[in-house]
């Protein structure tokens, strides 16, 4: 048995803020959106609901907020039924950012932002300065205050739907596929932007996605639907990625799941040598000591530590090392900071086969061959295995 | 002899501007008569077509209570009032009325069900009451739209207040009566051109009011 103690430790999270208990929806038409669903969402921490298109996200969410009313079952929002309490105080309680912003396009982007806390009776001064501090968390240029929505592109548009939610500091923050209408890079900033957000604020967030990498990468938990509204699996992502509950969930999770789990395993473990390491400066008598059966290419960085690349012991002569002529030696990666995913992804992308691991100010700590790696790979799926029965 | 130089005669007669006759006075009642049956026509069919298009409920029986008011003759219900409510204002702001309230119903409607669904989603899932969100969110965005349909019924009001002289009420229609009765054709002439000048005058008005009432954020996005 674990204590809840270490429950919080391993999991990040404490108590459960949303009890949703065996609720099911039933639309006018007959369609079963949700269909005795269960889920307990932890506090300050990001629940991904994911999942095919109509397999009932919306309805979930949105019974958060009573914008559906649930047919059977009941929500619990810190203990108490969601259903007693009035209508606009929950929502206020409740960010809500939706998938293309909906922003009010009469209205200045400072006053979009504002409209909770101006509903909440704040004056509008006070409501705009604080409208001006959120511009700032998100990422927007004070300078985009007076404009109109119809100025802003949609990654723009987005950050402003974000800050708009957060205006009136509320506790839940719930998001649905806010995302998904921008390209790919603007993409990956918004979502880098909100696992900063959260760090700094810990808010509580539901957030919607039918894009499974984006479930894995911003979820503390991820609950799995499948069609019909039914729960598949709810769990950490690496649990999801290590242990899908069934094939529907290994399906929707993908053919490389193994690879993407080392995403969730630190590199920090990883034995590195500095051993196969010479630098241009080094004399020939360094160069030789270094030149072991065991590396067959000895990597050359620069006086100051610098990766440069590259080269078969033979033909480095002392004083004559010409940069240009060495192998290149790919994308190096940040040791301890950075996951066994990308230390495997340097080995296999070096012509030589071996890693090169760097400090946080790009200096090399050390190479690491994919055999290592490999063996790093197996020593931690053995662990998390023995955790994960630990906590059941 | 043509048309300008009816219009010409009228004008430069300076007995046509002075009196209970004069072009100030048939002016002013012609506005006044146009203004009261706008803004009854507007206290009708704004707040209706509003909250019908809140809701999204009656939209059909709407456009069939349109449809059939479009197809009462202005004229024809003029005569029928005055026989059965006799002479006064009454009977000539019926007919303007049901002439101009169709356009705003039937527009105002229209306005608020084409706006985008997304910011009114976001504003009720922030906890913004039905009435605020009416009012604050769909309106604003609406405007242009019902603007145009007031615009419209106000000018169909301008030009068919002329009516009101048939049942010996003043306003500007009184020169076309009196004129074609007289045979007097520089006074037909100078009517009509005053109603087509008020006419024009009243799409300036609506512009200007477009100009101050709409956000730069709408007028653009649009
Ligand atoms: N207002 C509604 N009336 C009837 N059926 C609905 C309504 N909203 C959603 N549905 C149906 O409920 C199911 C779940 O919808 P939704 O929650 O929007 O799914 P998702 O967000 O996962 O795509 C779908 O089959 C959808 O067609
Ligand atoms: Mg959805």
């Amino acid at each position: 048995m674990v204590s809840s103690g270490d429950f919080c430790q391993t999991r990040r999270v404490c108590g459960v803020l949303i009890r949703i208990d065996s609720v099911t929806k039933r639309y006018p038409d007959g369609t079963v959106a949700v269909d005795r669903l269960s889920l307990d969402i932890p506090d300050r921490s990001i629940t991904v609901l994911v999942g095919p298109s109509g397999c009932g996200k919306t309805t979930t969410l949105r019974m958060i907020n009573r914008m559906v009313e649930p047919s059977e079952g009941t929500i619990l929002l810190d203990g108490r039924d969601i259903m007693r309490q009035p209508v606009n105080t929950l929502r206020r309680s409740m960010g809500y950012v939706i998938q293309n912003a909906g922003l009010f396009q009469h209205r200045t982007i400072i006053d979009n932002i504002a409209t909770v806390p101006r509903l909440l009776g704040w004056g509008k001064e006070k409501a705009r300065e604080r409208a001006r501090e959120l511009m700032g968390r998100v990422g927007l240029d004070a300078s985009l205050a007076k404009r109109y929505p119809y100025q802003l592109s949609g990654g723009q548009q987005q950050r402003v739907g974000v800050a708009r939610a957060l205006a009136a500091d509320p506790p839940v923050l719930l998001m649905d596929e806010p995302f998904s209408a921008v390209d790919p890079v603007v993409r990956k900033g918004l979502q880098d932007e909100l696992l900063r957000i959260q760090e700094e604020l810990g808010k509580t967030i539901v957030f919607v996605t039918h894009d499974i990498d984006e479930a894995v990468k911003l979820g503390t938990m991820v609950a799995v639907m499948r069609t019909g509204g039914r729960l598949a699996q709810f769990a950490p992502p690496a649990e999801l990625l290590s242990e899908p509950a069934d094939e529907f969930v290994e399906d929707f999770l993908g053919a490389d799941r193994g690879i993407r789990r080392l995403s969730f395993f630190p590199s920090a473990g990883l034995e590195l040598v500095t051993a196969p390491v010479v630098a241009t400066d080094s004399t020939a008598e360094q160069i030789a000591a270094r030149d072991t059966p065991d590396a067959p290419y000895l990597l050359v960085t620069s006086p100051d530590g610098k990766p440069l690349g590259w080269s078969e012991p033979r033909n480095l002569t002392a004083g004559e090392i010409d940069p240009a002529q060495l192998l290149s030696y790919g994308r190096p990666f940040v040791a301890g900071t950075d996951s066994l995913r990308a230390a495997l992804d340097c080995a296999v992308l070096s012509p030589t086969g071996w890693a090169v691991a760097v400090d946080a100010d790009g200096r090399v700590a050390g190479v690491v061959s994919q055999q290592t790696i490999a063996e790093a790979i197996r020593g931690a799926h053995k662990e998390s295995t023995s955790e994960a029965k630990a906590l059941r | 002899m043509n048309v300008l130089n009816f219009i010409n005669a009228f004008f430069s007669d300076s007995a046509h501007w002075k009196g209970y006759d004069g072009i100030p006075t048939r002016l002013w009642e012609h506005i006044l008569y146009s203004l009261v049956a706008l803004g009854i026509a507007a206290g009708i069919g704004l707040p209706v077509g509003l909250l019908t298009g809140h809701t999204g409920r009656g939209g059909n029986a709407l456009s069939l209570i349109a449809t059939a008011a479009r197809a009462l003759p202005s004229f024809g219900l003029l005569v029928l009032m005055f026989v059965v409510l006799g002479l006064g204002l009454l009977p000539v702001m019926i007919p303007l009325v049901v002439l101009a309230v169709p356009p705003i119903l039937v527009t105002t409607y229209e306005a608020v069900r084409s706006v985008d669904p997304s910011p009114v989603d976001a504003a009720r899932g922030m906890g913004m009451h039905e009435s605020r969100i009416l009012l604050q969110v769909e309106l604003p965005v609406a405007l242009p739209l019902i603007l145009s349909g007031l615009r419209s019924a106000a000018i169909q009001i301008v030009s068919t207040a002329t009516i009101a002289a048939y049942v010996s009420l003043g306003g500007l229609g009184r020169y076309i009566v009196d004129g074609l009765y007289q045979r007097d054709y520089e006074k037909v002439v100078g009517g009509a051109t005053l109603v087509a000048v008020l006419a024009l005058a009243t799409l300036g008005l609506f512009w200007a009011v477009g100009r101050l009432a709409v956000s730069p954020g709408v007028r653009r996005s649009n």
